[in-house]
């Protein structure tokens, strides 16, 4: 959405003599605007006769328009109610707005709910990014991400995988399966900012789809399978090339090698 | 006591359960994550811990008195357990949770009542010691100080 674009469509607006038009009792026809896909364009804005009440609506539409393209919001899905709501605490610390829900089914409904025909997000919030667990009883978070990644409605919102466990064969599954980042956990701030920048970095490189995998430090645990191979063998996306824009330089580092050395000092 | 033996006790209180190894780095991170708007958010998130690993803990007796023992359901409730006692820093809780998932694996009757009772043991600490934790820095707000970081 371009911000823009939208401030230069409401200044536009006024410079129509609006408080005349809104005081007619006689509304005159009117173009409706009812699509914001129309002002991702940078042609000029119709020329729009609207009554009183079409003008409140349009500004009212600019309003959410503007506050939700301020804020992503995102839905975090846990069967851990402790985990839940840390992670709504570090997703709402780094400016997203936040729904949490207890299992994949729940996520499933939230959407199924969330996406009405034909509304673009004006009736609901659309959602910008799924964060779930990966260990859940009923539908796991692979399972899930599955779903959404095969479903031709939501494939392209961002699926984010944490997991206590940091198994090699699972992360690799899940990033074949198109999620863009498994997070160990327990998750840090650090890591939610992270995805989040991404994000945002991934909505303005359209088509610049990089995966990445992070490999924090790695606590003590023996259910871990021995992951001691040397070769780290990330799957990169064929169609992406590495960004090369200046404004993605800071993230436009290679796909990040799994720090298996880390691995071996936790012993 | 006057408002700075107060924060000056709770200091130490605090440091030695991170010394300890009752507590680590991960409950540091859920303080910085508290603020004015929600001043309340560490006491919230360990009492939502303190739910969860009871009712866990009342769950895995049960099953260990069972005729036949469900080994699978057990080993995920302590990956649980172990889950969100990670996630509050509860650090020698989650130790013994890794331990307990083994004998799980393992289906070790012996090893899992061990365990069981080692980690009741280590719950229980960790309860007291944060409550007396929560209940001093309520006295040093009561006494109109802040609490230190």
């Amino acid at each position: 959405m371009d911000l823009h674009n939208l401030r230069l469509y409401i200044s536009f607006l006024n410079t129509l003599s609006l408080s005349s038009l809104f005081k007619n009792p006689n509304p005159n026809p009117c173009f409706l605007v009812s699509k914001t896909t129309h002002l991702h364009t940078h042609t000029e804005p119709p020329l729009l006769l609207f009554n009183s009440s079409l003008s409140y609506w349009i500004m009212e539409v600019a309003g959410e328009v503007l506050a939700s393209e301020s804020q992503l919001h995102v839905l975090a899905v846990d069967d851990s109610h402790v985990d839940r709501k840390v992670i709504e605490k570090l997703l709402k610390i780094s400016s997203c707005k936040v729904t949490t829900v207890e299992s994949g089914a729940r996520a499933l409904q939230f959407l199924g709910l969330d996406e009405e025909k034909g509304s673009l997000g004006f009736n609901g919030l659309k959602v910008n990014l799924i964060i779930t667990d990966y260990s859940m009883p009923g539908m796991t978070g692979y399972e899930l991400l599955k779903k959404i990644k095969r479903s031709s409605t939501f494939r392209e919102i961002p699926v984010v995988i944490m997991s206590s466990e940091n198994i090699l064969t699972r992360i690799d599954s899940c990033l074949e399966e198109g999620a863009e980042e498994f997070l160990v956990k327990p998750v840090k701030l650090a890591d939610v900012k992270r995805v989040m920048n991404d994000c945002i970095m991934r909505g303005e490189t359209e088509g610049n789809k990089r995966r990445r995998v992070d490999k924090r430090k790695f606590e003590d645990d023996n259910h871990a399978s021995s992951s001691s191979s040397s070769s780290s063998s990330i799957p990169s996306s064929p169609s992406s090339p590495l960004p090369s824009s200046p404004s993605t330089a800071a993230t436009s580092s290679p796909l990040h090698s799994l720090k298996r050395a880390k691995l071996g000092d936790h012993n | 006591m006057d408002l700075v033996q107060l924060q000056r006790q709770l200091v130490d209180y605090r440091t030695s359960l991170y010394h300890e190894g009752f507590l680590d780095e991960q409950f540091t991170q859920l303080q910085s994550l508290q603020d004015e708007n929600n001043p309340d958010f560490v006491v919230e998130v360990v009492s939502l811990f303190f739910e969860d690993s009871e009712r866990l803990l009342n769950e895995l007796s049960k099953a260990l008195e069972q005729q036949v023992i469900d080994f699978k359901r057990m080993d995920a409730q302590v990956h649980q357990l172990k889950g969100s006692s990670s996630s509050i820093g509860a650090h020698r809780v989650q130790k013994l949770c890794i331990v307990f998932r083994n004998y799980c694996e393992a289906q070790n009757v012996e090893g899992c009542l061990k365990c069981l009772q080692q980690v009741k043991h280590e719950y229980g600490i960790i309860k007291t010691k944060l409550e007396s934790m929560f209940q001093l820095e309520q006295q040093i707000l009561n006494a109109g100080g802040s609490i230190p970081v």
